[in-house]
């Protein structure tokens, strides 16, 4: 009775070790990927480094409005939060497309329809933000 | 090469004349109403509609959105600019700014009564591509052509029917064409379209919540399926992030897609999308086994986590619980039991079986078929006509409107089908096929593939001529008619047209204090504003049970308690209508037990329904009815004098078929009749003053009689005195 209970508490123990490793494998490999890929085309870096500001930004507003305990002007809050969320989207898109492109949209057309996805995007915040 | 190039001309060619032909075909057969009656506006919600793009043309933009209307629901008035969807005036306003900008001095009632017509070649038009994305150029056109006869459309777009569902029909169809034009390609141009498509969208209808659940529906069921690609999430994420900041520039809409439930299901998703983006950049990189054990451990604790999280934000009060409309969809009882305001509108009740025939005739079962064959194919596009199909089916079940949204899909499925069999069996390239040797056998299955291909194709051409013929005759007579002018034949068979709302409306706008109240069911609330331009207590904007229920409670009430509420509210004149002459079965008595059940809801103690029915629960007017229905204004209202003009005892009405008795109806103390119209369709009550002498209302109404019988007496007497002299 109490060994078997010892057993199953010890193969637990060992699953969960067995997954954190996994875990670990599986992000030392997806980095590894990450270096490849940025290593092959520095334009993504740049994509990556603006990603990285828009996390930043999202959270620091986000941050902001936790601290202080209030949205009140909710409009500009959101405006500015969307704004981030709607720019990390798109320049993702961007990067799917740089990585590889999709079927009958050339890189040059996939940045240009990026650029004019974001001035819509910016337009209707700065509407939004009053 | 030059031969293919000059093919490819006459195809265009042929297009677009297929395509003028088309738009003049959908444009004439909405036009039969201009035609038989007038350029007029129709029946109640366009009437308001018109009213605000008046005010828009007239007073500008920016004070149209800060509108406060202070002559609806008096005395509380209405926020008018932040409760409406302003696309469809904003859209007419500036068609006609247009006209006149290149000289065209257009009345701006022209503009609105041909504006659905107008823009149901345009939805032609997007069902055709949606077609195209779907199959073909050659469903699409018949797509095309069926979306612009089918009776279901036409319903709610026919010329005047100035209506926000006349734009959003066609808004909502080239929404779903850039959606299905983004997700095959991927492209952030096509997914900014469908965005901002959707925003104009959320400006027209209310209906736009469907696009916002049926689109995360689409990309969820496709996740599912396990189709997830990186074209997927640049066109949802894009769709998603814009549409959704563009929906809130909305005043009416506001924060709600990120407070209400009914738009949590995109949000989700598009975290969703999040999640499994980076899971299958993580899956491309690792072995099946490592991935599956990281996998099910992140999904278990993401899904706890927002499960949890959504629970706590509505628990919190943060996002608003689903509104009322939402239940009754799922739950057609729910309306009826605890919100009977929206079980009483007419078209929120459940689709009757006929009305899928009357709307779509042969479409309709096509339409399965549809379905079937899209199943056999099943590319990401189609999973999305599919659920549409699906979820639209059910709605279209449950509320007679949303017959409306239905139609376009069941055009889409119904041209595959038909497009599908063309392909089939309108193909007789086997005539000239040299391939096979002349042979008694091969000329045998040669005749005989011949005829079975004629005969498909010859009865299914027959079904299309029925169905044109279909369209028009329901067009005709159904759809066509304004309601505010009724037709009628006269004894000859001649066209008699019944114009009663016109006259007590002009009557009341000529003869009453421009700061006149009028108190009616809601019903006639927008007309009264629109044509008669008086003070309304309540109208079809239906925001304010409490104050609707108050109009019902004085209409259920003895009137000496009508007097008192409507005098609290400043009311001058109380219309109503009444059909029992005529035959007009839409009139107030037959909508008075709305009346008693919606008060009855705010005062259960002192309105019930059952005292308005015979002790053994018929619905009765004539003798038998029970004395709470006999006191009741709306009866005493509806039926004063109504015996007068048949032998002064009792009175036909037409509508119940029963007999009135005069002395059941009794006399009016408090209330005076001001206006009859010509057919008695409109009563209008002015309201007594109150008594100079400060007697009750009543009291001096008996006396009033009292003394008016010993002045006959006199004046009977005299000329015998006259007589004896």
């Amino acid at each position: 009775m109490s060994k078997s209970s010892v057993s199953s508490v010890s193969a637990a123990s060992a699953s969960v070790a067995s997954s954190s490793s996994k875990f670990a494998e599986t992000f030392s490999a997806a980095w590894a990927a990450y270096r490849d890929q940025v290593g092959a085309d520095p334009r993504l870096k740049l994509v990556d480094a603006l990603l990285a500001f828009l996390v930043v930004v999202g959270v620091a507003q986000f941050g902001f409005v936790c601290a202080v305990r209030d949205s009140f002007p909710l409009n500009a809050f959101l405006a500015g939060f969307s704004a981030c969320v709607g720019q990390f989207v798109l320049a993702v898109s961007l990067r799917m497309q740089w990585v590889e492109s999709f079927a009958g949209i050339r890189k040059e057309r996939a940045f240009m329809e990026f650029v004019g996805g974001s001035l819509v995007l910016h337009f209707v915040c700065l509407h939004f933000v009053n | 090469m030059a031969e293919s190039q000059a093919l490819r001309w006459i195809q265009l060619l042929l297009k677009c004349t297929i395509f003028l032909f088309m738009t003049a075909a959908a444009v004439s057969s909405r036009l039969f109403s201009v035609i038989r009656f007038e350029s007029i506006i129709h029946e109640f919600d366009p009437w308001f509609n018109f009213r605000a793009t008046k005010y828009l043309v007239n007073n500008g933009f920016y004070k149209f959105l800060n509108w406060f209307d202070d002559r609806t629901w008096y005395p509380l008035g209405r926020v008018t600019g932040g409760t409406l969807y302003p696309g469809l005036m904003a859209t007419s306003a500036a068609v006609w700014h247009g006209l006149h900008k290149i000289g065209l001095p257009v009345d701006i009632r022209n503009v609105c009564v041909l504006f659905a017509p107008a823009f149901s070649g345009v939805t032609a038009w997007a069902t055709y591509h949606l077609t195209c994305e779907i199959k073909d150029s050659g469903a699409g056109l018949l797509a095309a052509a069926f979306i612009a006869i089918a009776p279901g459309y036409i319903s709610r777009s026919v010329a005047g029917s100035y209506d926000n569902e006349a734009i959003a029909i066609t808004l909502l169809m080239v929404t779903f064409m850039f959606w299905i034009k983004a997700m095959k390609t991927g492209s952030i141009m096509h997914s900014t379209f469908a965005a901002l498509f959707y925003f104009y969208m959320v400006s027209a209808w209310g209906g736009y919540v469907f696009i916002t659940n049926l689109i995360p529906l689409h990309v969820f069921i496709l996740i599912l399926m396990g189709r997830y690609s990186t074209r997927l999430y640049s066109a949802y994420t894009t769709w998603y992030a814009i549409g959704t900041l563009a929906s809130m520039q909305i005043p009416f809409v506001g924060f709600l897609p990120i407070r209400s439930n009914d738009h949590m299901a995109a949000l989700g998703v598009f975290g969703l999308i999040q999640i499994v983006a980076l899971g299958s950049f993580l899956k491309a990189q690792v072995s099946w086994q490592k991935f599956k054990t990281v996998m099910v451990v992140s999904l278990i604790f993401l899904l706890l986590a927002g499960v949890c999280g959504l629970f706590a934000l509505t628990y919190f009060g943060y996002i608003a619980p689903w509104t009322g409309r939402f239940y009754s969809l799922w739950d057609t009882n729910y309306a009826k039991i605890h919100i009977p305001i929206i079980a009483s509108v007419s078209e929120h009740q459940p689709t009757a079986w006929p009305a899928f025939f009357f709307d779509t005739q042969f479409l309709i079962w096509l339409f399965p078929a549809g379905v079937f064959l899209l199943f056999l194919d099943l590319k990401d596009e189609h999973i999305f006509i599919i659920a549409y199909s699906v979820l639209c089916s059910y709605f279209a079940g449950v509320m007679v409107r949303l017959m409306l949204t239905l139609t376009p899909i069941i055009c889409v499925c119904a041209a595959v089908t038909i497009s599908k069999l063309f392909d089939i069996y309108a193909d007789f390239s086997f005539w000239s096929d040299k391939s096979l040797e002349p042979s008694d056998s091969s000329n045998k299955t040669k005749i005989m593939t011949l005829v079975t291909k004629l005969t498909v194709c010859g009865s299914f051409l027959g079904y299309l001529y029925l169905f044109v013929y279909h369209c028009t005759w329901v067009t005709s007579n159904a759809y066509s008619s304004p309601s505010v002018v009724l037709p009628s034949r006269n004894q000859d068979g001649s066209m008699a047209l019944i114009d009663d709302f016109r006259e007590a409306y002009y009557w009341l706008r000529m003869n009453s204090a421009e700061d006149a109240k009028v108190a009616s069911w809601w019903d006639y609330g927008y007309q009264i504003g629109g044509m008669a331009d008086r003070t309304t207590l309540v109208d079809n904007n239906t925001w304010n049970n409490t104050h609707i229920a108050i109009v019902g409670k004085a209409m259920s009430s003895p009137q000496e308690k009508a007097y008192e509420i409507l005098r609290q509210h400043d009311v001058d004149y109380v219309l109503v209508i009444f059909g029992g002459l005529i035959g007009f079965s839409g009139d107030d008595i037959n909508k008075f037990l709305w009346m008693v059940r919606i008060s009855e809801g705010i005062w259960p103690d002192e309105i019930k329904e059952r005292e308005y029915f015979t002790p053994s629960g018929e619905y009765r007017m004539d003798a038998l009815a029970s004395q709470t229905m006999k006191d009741s204004l709306m009866y005493k209202l509806s039926y004063y004098r109504f015996a007068s003009l048949f032998n002064g005892i009792e009175g036909m009405d037409r509508v119940r078929g029963q007999k009135i008795r005069d002395e059941d109806v009794g006399n009016l103390d408090y209330f005076e009749e001001a206006f009859t119209s010509e057919n008695w369709m409109v009563r209008l009550y002015k309201l007594k003053d109150l008594d100079p002498v400060g007697r009750e209302l009543h009291s001096a109404g008996e006396f009033e009689r009292k003394s008016a019988r010993s002045q006959k007496k006199r004046i009977v007497k005299r000329p015998s005195l006259d007589l004896r002299v």
